[in-house]
């Protein structure tokens, strides 16, 4: 049996780690390394990097933390934020990530999509979609896709954009859902199940976990194949191991 | 000692390099073919699609080299992809493999089974089913997890060279060794301490 992933999302500025603040533990709380390191050997099955990095000339300080992570961490890691080109998804793969996520870039030019498939094979390629519930729909569930952190309308459905991307070769879906983000409220189970159901592809849930169940919700409710966490983890609200135990005593195939 | 990874464009190398290096291996990415011929031991990794990988290896003239590596009884590791190409040919291009075993490639596909709603890639970590315990397996526990990323998998004629399989809807051949040939089709260098154990076996049989 496949396990189900539990994946802790990095946000990363000019090389330091944003969020992530209440590692008493840790010498250096923002470095992404030590971060990294720290919940490979909590039990981590994925890390997520997402370079948020406003100037793109200090991209390449995103590029030697890859390189640095790729050296101490032996388990996958994508990196997304920013990615407009080929040439940029070489850069990254080439310095040690496994996957880059794409969002924005891929929705203003979708072969940008099916170009970095061709070239890295599928399982590289993430497509990020931000998808927020269009209201007045009533029962049957919509949802429209959104860039720039959820501040810009795309008219696309997220259903269809998903279904686009996977024709277009697109290897997993990371789905946050606008509506969910930071709320705890527990994922927008409705949406991942949408997506999840049209696609063959691994979607992972992302916004809105508060708690162990949420999680669990995602996985069989939602029929994610894994779970993005932040802030639940950063402020230590919840441990990779408590998840994993609830996950396992609930019958959920985990990493051990 | 020195392991040579071969270079055959696209693909994260890196990291497999650099998991040969955490346990104290000494491996080097290379598409030389003397570096090749005097290594102690040759991996064939492989990250990308079936025809483009294998075009980038006749277009360095790298398969006389491999082929000569298995004759001489060195060691082999082929992962994902680069085991893939040990076989004759994939559902996934129009390009013939290597040939030095065989048997094909195949796409996943459970349309008509119970398993219909199964993602396809089959993304993440999943528990190797020992069939021959490999002597790169050496340490490990029945059961142990590797992280697998790949929409296809090798159809061996011969089951006497399946190492290992692994349980998705299907069992599927996620490990093969015959003589000094090992082929992995999960990740060792992302599996994690275990993962980098294989590694660290396989180098073990290399300083042999």
């Amino acid at each position: 049996m496949l396990s189900k992933r539990i994946i802790p999302c990095l946000d990363v500025t000019e090389g330091r780690v944003v969020k992530g603040t209440k590692f008493v533990q840790l010498k250096d709380a923002g470095d992404p390394v030590e971060l990294a390191a720290f919940y490979d050997k909590e039990g981590a099955d994925e890390l997520v990097f997402l370079d948020i990095t406003a100037s793109s000339d200090k991209r390449y300080i995103m590029l030697d933390v890859v390189k640095k992570v790729s050296e101490k961490i032996f388990i996958p890691f994508t990196v997304g934020g920013g990615i407009n080109d080929v040439e940029t998804m070489r850069e990254i793969l080439a310095s040690g990530a496994d996957k880059v996520s794409i969002n924005t870039a891929a929705i203003k030019d979708p072969n940008l999509i099916k170009a970095g498939a061709e070239k890295f094979g599928s399982q590289c390629i993430v497509i990020a979609i931000d998808a927020k519930r269009v209201k007045g729909q009533g029962a049957s569930g919509k949802w429209e896709v959104y860039t720039h952190g959820g501040r810009m309308a795309t008219g696309l459905d997220a259903v269809e954009w998903a279904k686009k991307a996977e024709k277009l070769g697109a290897g997993e879906v990371l789905l946050t859902s606008m509506d969910r983000d930071g709320t705890k409220d527990g994922y927008e189970l409705e949406l991942t199940r949408a997506i999840a159901d049209a696609v063959s592809i691994p979607v992972i849930a992302s916004g809105g976990a508060g708690t162990v169940e949420h999680i669990y919700d995602a996985f069989v409710k939602g029929r994610a194949d894994a779970a993005l966490l932040a802030s639940l983890l950063h402020y230590r609200e919840l441990t990779i191991k408590e998840i994993k135990d609830y996950l396992e005593r609930k019958g959920i195939t985990v990493r051990r | 000692m020195s392991i040579a990874i071969i270079d055959y464009g696209a693909g994260n190398l890196r990291s497999v390099e650099k998991a040969f290096e955490a346990v104290g291996i000494n491996a080097e990415i290379t598409k030389d073919k003397v570096a090749i011929r005097n290594a102690k031991g040759v991996v064939l990794p492989g990250v990308g699609s079936f025809d483009a990988a294998i075009n980038e290896l006749r277009a360095a003239a790298l398969e006389g080299v491999i082929e000569e590596a298995i004759a001489l009884g060195k060691p082999f590791l082929g992962i994902c992809l680069g085991m893939q190409h040990l076989f004759g040919s994939s559902e996934e291009g129009k390009q013939k493999g290597l040939n030095l075993l065989p048997g094909t490639v195949k796409k996943f596909n459970f349309s008509g089974t119970p398993w219909s709603n199964q993602s396809i890639p089959h993304m993440g970590w999943n528990r190797l089913l020992f069939k021959h315990k490999a002597p790169i397996f050496a340490g490990l526990d029945e059961g142990t997890m590797m992280y697998f990323a790949h929409s296809y998998h090798v159809v061996p004629e011969n089951d006497t060279i399946v190492a290992s399989r692994t349980d998705y809807g299907v069992e599927f051949v996620s490990a093969i060794w015959k003589d000094n040939v090992f082929g992995l089709q999960f990740h060792p260098e992302k599996s994690g301490e275990k993962g980098l154990l294989i590694l660290k076996n396989f180098g073990k049989l290399c300083s042999k």
